[in-house]
């Protein structure tokens, strides 16, 4: 299977890489328009700010080629926020592929924290990438911001309120929390990409 | 809901733990990516690796051992010990660590805070503080690995570090660290009701109780190293008891 990661300014994705090297894929790193849709699969991370990302995804038209995928694409993090309509994050307008805007956590209890840093619950699991996967798995988030829970919520997860830790429409997918580092049940939720139907 | 954190910390010399482990299973005890393959199967939250090497030369055998870690573990791992510039963090953070932690230089030279969270964002930005209490009854920061005192209160600092970028705080008490009688909590509960971003308890963590008391309301995580490597808490055993006392973590198994 040929899976592409696509290439650009948002923070490490070795350890994504070694996450599918565990699952036996040997991924292309690239920001090249026919590699990237060429590819069975399609891994769009994402660790960083979102203007800063968005400008950089503009200045490589990777922003349009993103929206011409048709096979299984996968957002990670800051990348499944980029696929939504717009992030409350330097006000920055996003790629619109799923109906849902972008949120800054509001705290008001001293005790919980803004970013979310840790182990949290993923809950009322709807999707086929989430299969063998039980409701109130933990995986690992690190997030400041949120998208609200809407009718491409696939998975919920509870922070301040309750919030979506994974959207789905048509062949576009995307995650908050970060399989790479989400343990064996971010592992399963990888392998699971990898052979999902659309 | 969101969960509290068990931390294992490994001291690395030229690519080596330090400490001796009572690990009898372990192939090569002095591993580093073994015995944090062996803490991940057992179900710790995260790991820390701090380097204690010194010179330049041998970053190079760190950031190998970086690589190996991520190639191997499937959890989040934080590196951290002397590093003082934007490019050791890129390095570290190139070969797959998921946060760098900074402490003198940071210190030295507050803008480096600034700099790393424009550059690579918060959340890979741990603040770490050694700190001890003075006769004023009020807590100092340490530097050089607790070699050096300042006249600095351990409150002021770490305020002007988040403020500065540092996405969460690494806070040891040098007063209870090694002494096993639990972990500092009025000082660490100071820190986490004043910051708004996550705090990790270590120094002092003998027992299960230490952990359920600081994680109860006075830190967001707590960190341990010789009580684990040596054996004397069993990481599956500490969890089923803090979950018991009504402390939700991560269960794995």
């Amino acid at each position: 299977m040929k899976l592409a990661v696509i290439k650009y300014n948002a923070g490490n994705i070795r350890s994504l890489q070694y996450a599918l090297e565990r699952l036996g894929i040997d991924a292309l790193v690239t920001d090249d328009a026919e590699e990237i849709l060429g590819a069975d699969r399609i891994i769009f991370p994402g660790v960083g700010e979102a203007s800063t990302a968005m400008k950089f995804l503009k200045e490589k038209n990777l922003h349009e080629i993103i929206l011409q995928a048709t096979q299984p694409f996968l957002g990670i993090c800051l990348g499944m926020q980029l696929m939504c309509t717009h992030s409350e994050e330097n006000d920055t307008d996003c790629l619109g592929i799923f109906n849902q805007k972008i949120k800054l956590f509001k705290s008001i209890d001293p005790l919980i924290k803004v970013p979310q840093i840790g182990w949290n619950e993923i809950c009322d699991l709807k999707s086929d990438l989430f299969n063998g996967v039980q409701s109130g798995s933990y995986c690992y988030f690190v997030h400041s911001y949120y998208a609200e829970v809407g009718s491409e919520t696939i998975a919920t997860t509870d922070y301040c309120s309750s919030f979506s830790s994974a959207l789905h429409k048509n062949n576009f997918y995307g995650v908050q929390f970060h399989p790479e580092k989400s343990a064996d049940v971010g592992h399963l939720i990888l392998q699971n990409f990898l052979t999902i139907k659309g | 809901m969101l969960t509290k954190r068990i931390i294992a910390c490994l001291d690395i010399k030229d690519g080596r733990t330090v400490k001796g482990t009572n690990f009898v299973d372990l192939k090569d005890a002095g591993d580093p990516v073994e015995l944090a393959s062996l803490y991940a199967h057992q179900g710790i939250d995260e790991l820390v690796f701090l380097d204690i090497t010194a010179t330049n030369e041998k970053r190079k055998t760190l950031a190998e051992l970086v690589d190996r870690v991520a190639q191997k573990i499937n959890i989040p791992f934080t590196v951290g010990g002397g590093i003082s510039s934007v490019e050791d963090v890129r390095m570290l953070l190139d070969h797959g660590a998921d946060k760098i932690s900074i402490n003198t230089a940071a210190f030295n030279n507050p803008s480096l805070i600034n700099e790393l969270s424009r550059q690579f964002g918060s959340q890979c930005i741990v603040l770490a503080v050694d700190t001890k209490m003075h006769e004023d009854g009020e807590n100092y920061v340490y530097l050089n690995g607790g070699r050096k005192s300042t006249e600095i209160k351990c409150l002021d600092w770490v305020r002007e570090a988040m403020e500065r970028g540092a996405g969460e705080v690494l806070l040891t008490s040098m007063d209870h660290d090694g002494t096993k009688q639990g972990f500092a909590k009025a000082i660490t509960g100071l820190v986490t009701q004043h910051v708004s971003v996550p705090v990790i308890a270590s120094g002092g963590g003998g027992k299960p109780e230490h952990f359920a008391e600081i994680l109860n309301g006075l830190a967001d995580a707590a960190l341990a190293a010789s009580v684990f490597h040596f054996g004397e808490i069993n990481i599956p055993q500490l969890k089923s008891y803090l979950l018991d006392q009504n402390i939700l973590v991560r269960q794995t198994h």
